[in-house]
C-alpha cells in the first residue's frame, strides 16, 4: 500500500500512531513492510491456506462474534442433503462435470429449495448453473448476488450438522498452523501472533480491516480469495462497521467507475446483467432470472426500465418492453482474452483500444500482438504512441522473425487523447467516491477527450444508419448532448445528469425514486442522485478540515452518498451501537429513524422490530435486522449457496503453474479454472523441474502499470530507469547472479532480460521441507509509449490461466527459470523457449 | 527579517554567528523577492490525480495557455494536499514532449505512419464500423435472436471518466458490439 497507494497509506500510519497494530503479508518486503508492526513473508498463491487457517482458528476456539453471526449471517441456514464438499470428494464440490470442467451448483443450495424456491432461484439452481459458469457468471446475478430463498430452514443453536456454521467447521478443519507453515512459509509463532491480533481486535469494542489489491485477485482462485476474507470478516463481525471491511485498493483512477458504468461484456451500468440469448429471451424472463426479487435488488425492474428509457427515450414504451430487444445478447464468454483469440481466429475484424495498452499490459502479450496483427482495422486512442499502436513497426515479433511489417494487413488509426486536465468529468475512486475534475485548458492539436470521440463517432454512425431493422437501435438511441467549446465537446455535465437520473420534475435525488413504468430515466441506478437538486454533487469540495471525518460534502459516494456500506450492521439487532467506541449508525427510538454520522444504508424509518409480511417483495421482504440489503435474504453469506462457479466455499488450490504439490486434496489446482489450450497459449508443465521458481509481479511507486503514463516522464524515468528482478542472496549465489548484472527469466511463453537486484527483501521459503525461491518483477517496461526508458515486457511471461468467476488472469503466481546473462536475440530467443518447452 | 544593517542581514554572517543555517538565517533579500509560480497563474482548476484510485486532489495552474504547475489540494479530505511521486510529476504527464498530438495513419501493409486530418480519420473510422458491422451481423445464433456483431470489439482503460465509459457502453450496445472490455477485468 505504501508503494502503490502512498497517499492513502498516510491514514494507516496515522492509525498506527493511535495504537492500531499493522501486519503486512506479502511475498515482497516493501516500504509498507518497513512501516508496519509485523511483516509476514508468504509464498505467492497460498493465501487461502492462511485465511482458511484463521477461519479455522476462529471456529475451533469459538472466537466468532456470536451475536453478530447469528443475526446477520447465514450461519444458521441448513444446506441441502445433496451437498458434498471438498472433504468428501478430495478437493471437489458436488456437481462437477470433469468433461466440461464446470460445476452444476444445484446441490449447493439450502435445504428445501427444490420444493419451494422462487422461480429465479429454481432456474438458477437447477437449470442454468452451467451456462452461468461459462459466462463468468456472478455478475449475471446483478449487484444483489444470486437469488436465494429469503427464508430457508435454520438452526439458531448452530448444532445441526448441515447448518452453514458446521459445514464451515468441517471444511476448514484441515487448515491448521502447521499447514500454513508447510504451504505459506509462515511460522506457527508468526501465525499465532496474527491470529491473536485479529481476534483480540474484533468484537463489540474493536474492529479489524483487511486491505488488498490485485495480489489477491490475479489468481485462478481470485474470487475465492476475497470470499475467504469475507467469511473471516463476517465471523468476526467486521463488516458494515467503522474500522472494518475488506478494502480493495484499486490501481487506476477510475477503475471502480469502469465497473460501475462498465465497459465490460457481461454487465450493464449498475451491475445489471447483459441479457443472455437463451435465458433472457423476453424482458420478463430477464427480470425473473437476473437475481432475487427480495432485498433492494427486487427493484431491478425500475433500474432496468430507467436505463432503457435513458438510452432509447420516447421509443421505449411499456408496449415494446422499453426496447429490451434492442440489447444484443450474449451466448457465452466474450471476455478480453477470448476476444483476442477471436482476433487470431479472424472473427474479430475491428478493435478500439482506448487508454489501454494490451501489447504490454495483458498477460501473454505475444497472443495480444498476434491478435492485433490479424485485424482489419485498429483504432488506438492514448496520450502517447503506445506499443499497441506501433506493434507492426517495432514489436518484438519483428525481431524474432515471426512477423514482417509488410505482411501485416492491419489498418491503424492513432487518434490522440486529451489528458485529465484537458477535459471535465468524474473519476470514481477506490472508496466509491465520485470526484468531478474541472477542465484547466483545451487539449493541444488533434487531442480530444474520449467523450468527444465517442459522441462524434456516434453522430457519424447515426447519419449512416439505414432504414434496416438492424439499425433501429442506433436510429432511436438518445444522443442529444449540448455541445460546448471550440471543438464541440459534448457537455460532460449533461451526460452525468443522464447517468444520475431524471424524472418528470427534473433530476432525481436517489434510486428509490426510480419507477418501473417508464416515467424515470437513469443511466446508472447506483449513481442515481449524483445530480440531485440539479446540482453536480460530485463537484462539491467543502474542505475536509471544515467537515466530520466522513466528509460527506466532498464529492459524492454511491449509493446515496453513503461512506460505509451495510452500516446497519454497526448497530446490534435492537438498533443500539455495539459499543460506545464503535457507535456509527443506530436507531433513534424517539425520532423513529436511523441516525449517525453517515447516510444509513437502510430504510431510514424501518424499525429494528419490523418483520416482513408473507409474500413481501423488494426491501419490504427484509426484516429490521437484515443489514445486507442488496442480498435477497439480507444476510452476509459465509457460505454461498449460489453465485460462484467454482464452489460455495473457498478451498486452497495451487496456482495453475506451481512448483508445489497440493497436500490438502488430490485436486492440485482449481478444477474449474479457464484455460486456452492452443498454440498461442502454452503452459509450463505441472511442477516441472525446468521451471523451479515462483514468479510474482508488482508495481513500483514511481511507475504506473504498463508505463505509458510514467516512462515518458523525466522525473519518473530517472527514479526507476530499468527493469530489474529481485532475487535473494541465496538464489543469486546458487545461480551465479551478480547484483547489477543481467539475468534472463524464462517461461513457456518467452524469455526476458532484467537487471539483477540481489536483496534480502526476497527470502527463500521452506515449503514442504524444501527451499522454494521466489522472484519478483515489476512490470512497467516496454519498447515504446514515448518512454525515456525501455525494457522487456514482463507480462509476456504470464500464462493465460483465468479465474472462472471473473476471467482475470493469474499474473501474481506462476513458475519460471532464471539464468545469468542477457537473453538471446532474434530466432535464438524462440529456440531457447522451445528447448524449455520440450527439453 | 533579522535586525541590523545590510552587513548583518547577509545570511553568511548570521550563520557564522551561530544561527541555524536551515532556518531564518538562510533568508536573503532574494529569498524574499521570490514568488511561488502559482501566484502568477491565470487560472486554477480543481482536479483529481489520474494515477491510482486513492483520488488525491490536485490544483492545476494555467499560465499563458499552458499548465504551469500541478500541486496537491490541501482541501481534499483524502489527500490533505499530498501527492506521491507520480502525482507530483503529473505536470510532465500533460506537458512532456513525447505526447503525440496529431492523428497518425498506417495503411494496410504500410511500413510508415502517415499524417491524417482528424475529420477525415473520424469519417474513415465511421465507414469501417458501418461496413464491419454490416458484414459480420448476427441476427440469430443457435436459433435465438442475438442481434449483434462479433466483428467489432473494444478495450478501455480505467483512467477514463465515468461519462466517457457511459457513452462508450451506450454506443457499443446500440451497435450490437458485445466484446466490450476494460482494464477492470485485467
Amino acid at each position: 500500500m505504501a508503494e502503490c497507494h502512498p497517499v492513502g497509506f498516510q491514514w494507516v500510519v496515522e492509525a498506527k500512531a493511535r495504537g492500531a497494530k499493522v501486519f503486512h503479508i506479502d511475498p515482497r518486503f516493501t516500504r509498507t513492510s518497513a512501516l508496519c508492526d509485523r511483516y509476514l513473508n508468504i509464498r505467492a498463491g497460498s493465501d487461502i491456506v492462511l485465511l482458511g487457517a484463521l477461519i479455522n482458528h476462529v471456529l475451533s476456539n469459538e472466537l466468532d462474534f456470536r451475536e453478530y453471526v447469528l443475526a446477520y449471517t447465514n450461519a444458521p441456514m441448513i444446506v441441502s442433503e445433496e451437498y458434498r464438499g471438498t472433504e468428501d470428494l478430495d478437493g471437489l464440490f458436488s456437481g462437477f462435470d470433469p468433461e466440461t470442467r464446470t460445476y452444476d451448483p444445484a446441490t449447493w443450495s439450502y435445504e428445501g429449495v427444490t420444493e419451494e424456491a422462487a422461480a429465479g432461484e429454481r432456474s438458477e439452481q437447477l437449470d442454468h448453473g452451467r451456462e452461468h459458469a461459462d459466462m463468468g457468471g456472478p455478475d449475471q446475478y446483478g449487484a444483489g448476488g444470486a437469488a436465494a430463498h429469503p427464508k430457508p430452514k435454520t438452526d439458531p443453536t448452530l448444532r445441526h450438522p448441515r447448518c452453514v456454521y458446521q459445514i464451515l467447521r468441517r471444511h476448514f478443519a484441515r487448515y491448521t498452523p502447521d499447514l500454513v507453515a508447510e504451504l505459506c512459509g509462515i511460522s506457527p509463532e508468526d501465525f499465532a501472533e496474527l491470529a491473536e491480533a485479529i481476534t483480540a481486535h474484533s468484537g463489540r469494542e474493536r474492529t479489524t480491516m483487511w486491505v488488498y489489491s490485485v495480489g489477491w485477485t490475479q489468481h485462478t482462485v481470485g474470487a475465492q480469495y476475497i470470499r475467504a476474507a469475507a467469511i473471516l470478516q463476517l465471523l468476526l463481525g467486521n463488516m458494515g462497521r467503522p474500522g472494518g471491511g475488506i478494502l480493495a485498493l484499486r490501481g487506476h483512477a477510475s477503475i471502480q467507475g469502469s465497473t460501475d458504468i462498465p465497459t465490460l461484456f457481461n454487465i450493464l451500468p449498475g451491475y445489471l446483467p447483459m441479457p443472455h440469448a437463451h435465458q433472457h429471451e423476453t424482458f420478463d424472463d430477464y427480470l425473473a432470472r437476473a437475481g432475487g426479487d427480495t432485498g433492494f435488488w427486487g427493484r431491478k425492474r425500475s433500474y432496468m426500465v430507467s436505463l432503457l428509457k435513458a438510452w432509447w427515450g420516447d421509443a421505449a414504451t411499456e408496449d415494446n418492453d422499453f426496447r429490451f430487444d434492442h440489447l444484443p445478447r450474449l451466448t457465452g464468454d466474450h471476455s478480453h482474452y477470448s476476444t483476442v483469440m477471436g482476433q487470431i481466429d479472424g472473427t474479430v475484424k475491428g478493435y478500439f483500444v482506448v487508454g489501454e495498452n494490451p501489447a504490454v499490459g495483458s498477460a501473454g502479450g505475444r497472443a495480444q500482438r498476434l491478435g492485433l496483427a490479424n485485424l482489419e482495422w485498429l483504432v488506438v486512442r492514448d496520450l502517447t504512441l503506445v506499443e499497441t499502436a506501433t506493434f507492426w513497426k517495432d514489436g518484438p515479433e519483428l525481431e524474432t522473425g515471426e512477423m514482417r511489417t509488410e505482411d501485416i494487413g492491419t489498418e491503424v488509426f492513432f487518434v490522440p487523447a486529451a489528458s485529465h486536465v484537458e477535459k471535465d468529468g468524474t473519476f470514481t475512486n477506490t472508496q466509491r467516491l465520485l470526484q468531478w475534475r474541472e477542465k484547466a485548458l483545451d487539449p493541444p492539436g488533434d487531442c480530444r477527450s474520449d467523450l468527444w470521440f465517442y459522441y462524434h463517432l456516434g453522430k457519424l454512425l447515426k447519419e449512416r444508419a439505414s432504414s434496416d431493422e438492424r439499425d433501429r437501435p442506433l436510429r432511436e438511441l438518445t444522443w442529444d448532448y449540448p455541445e460546448e467549446g471550440v471543438h464541440g465537446d459534448p457537455s460532460a455535465s449533461a451526460v452525468l445528469r443522464e447517468i444520475g437520473g431524471v424524472g418528470p420534475d427534473g433530476a432525481l435525488s436517489g434510486y428509490t425514486e426510480l419507477k418501473p413504468d417508464g416515467s424515470t430515466r437513469c443511466g446508472c441506478w447506483i449513481y442515481c442522485g449524483v445530480y440531485a437538486d440539479e446540482v453536480n454533487q460530485a463537484a462539491r469540495r467543502r474542505p475536509g478540515r471544515e467537515q466530520s471525518p466522513e466528509a460527506p460534502e466532498w464529492g459524492w459516494a454511491w449509493p446515496a452518498n453513503r461512506r460505509i456500506l451495510y452500516n446497519r450492521a454497526s448497530a446490534d439487532p435492537d438498533g443500539r451501537p455495539w459499543s460506545e467506541r464503535k457507535a456509527y449508525i443506530y436507531w433513534d427510538e424517539k425520532k423513529g429513524e436511523w441516525t449517525g454520522p453517515d447516510v444509513p444504508d437502510f430504510e431510514k424509518t424501518k424499525p429494528p422490530g419490523y418483520r416482513p409480511p408473507e409474500g413481501a417483495l423488494a426491501e419490504a421482504a427484509l426484516s429490521g435486522t437484515d443489514p445486507f440489503i442488496m442480498q435477497a435474504d439480507g444476510k452476509g453469506w459465509l457460505y454461498a449457496p449460489a453465485g460462484l462457479v467454482d464452489g460455495p466455499l473457498p478451498a486452497h488450490y495451487e496456482p495453475f503453474e506451481s512448483p508445489v504439490r497440493n497436500p490438502l486434496y488430490a485436486q492440485q489446482d482449481n478444477p474449474a479454472r479457464r484455460l486456452y489450450p492452443r498454440p498461442e497459449s502454452p503452459y509450463n508443465p505441472e511442477r516441472s523441474p525446468r521451471f523451479p521458481y515462483v514468479l510474482t509481479t508488482y508495481r513500483l511507486t514511481e511507475h504506473h502499470t504498463a508505463g505509458a503514463m510514467s516512462r515518458p516522464l523525466a522525473y519518473l524515468a530517472e527514479l526507476q530507469p530499468e527493469l530489474f528482478c529481485e532475487v535473494s542472496p541465496a538464489l543469486a549465489a546458487e545461480l551465479g547472479l551478480a547484483n547489477g548484472d543481467w539475468a534472463t527469466i524464462v517461461t513457456s511463453r518467452t524469455a526476458i532480460e532484467a537487471r539483477v537486484l540481489v536483496t534480502e527483501r526476497v527470502r527463500p521459503l521452506r515449503i514442504q521441507g524444501r527451499i522454494v525461491h521466489q522472484i519478483g518483477l515489476p512490470y512497467h517496461w516496454g519498447w515504446g509509449s514515448g518512454g525515456l526508458v525501455t525494457g522487456d515486457i514482463v507480462n509476456d511471461l504470464m500464462p493465460l490461466a483465468l479465474d472462472p468467476n471473473v476471467h482475470i488472469q493469474e499474473s501474481k503466481a506462476t513458475t519460471c527459470d532464471v539464468r545469468p546473462g542477457r537473453r538471446p536475440r532474434g530466432a535464438d530467443l524462440l529456440r531457447l523457449v522451445e528447448e524449455y518447452r520440450h527439453g | 527579517m533579522a535586525d541590523g544593517g545590510l552587513f548583518a542581514r547577509w545570511p553568511v554572517i548570521r550563520q557564522l554567528r551561530g544561527q541555524d543555517g536551515r532556518g531564518q538565517a538562510a533568508r536573503s533579500a532574494r529569498t524574499d523577492a521570490l514568488r511561488p509560480r502559482v501566484e502568477e497563474a491565470d487560472s486554477v482548476a480543481r482536479s483529481v490525480c489520474p494515477y491510482c484510485a486513492v483520488g488525491c486532489g490536485q490544483l492545476v495552474y494555467v499560465k499563458d495557455g499552458k499548465v504551469s504547475q500541478i500541486e496537491g489540494d490541501p482541501d481534499s479530505p483524502i489527500s490533505r494536499g499530498r501527492l506521491c511521486p507520480k502525482g507530483s510529476a503529473s505536470k510532465q504527464l500533460v506537458t512532456h514532449a513525447g505526447r503525440q498530438t496529431t492523428v497518425l495513419y498506417r495503411r494496410p501493409y504500410g511500413t510508415e505512419w502517415e499524417p491524417l486530418d482528424l475529420g477525415t480519420a473520424m469519417e474513415m473510422i465511421a465507414d469501417r464500423v458501418t461496413r464491419t458491422r454490416r458484414d459480420t451481423w448476427q441476427q440469430e445464433h443457435e436459433g435465438k435472436v442475438v442481434r449483434r456483431t462479433l466483428g467489432i470489439a473494444g478495450l478501455g482503460g480505467a483512467t477514463l471518466d465515468n461519462e466517457e465509459n457511459y457513452l462508450m457502453k451506450k454506443l457499443y450496445t446500440a451497435l450490437g458490439a458485445i466484446q466490450v472490455e476494460n482494464q477492470a477485468r485485467i
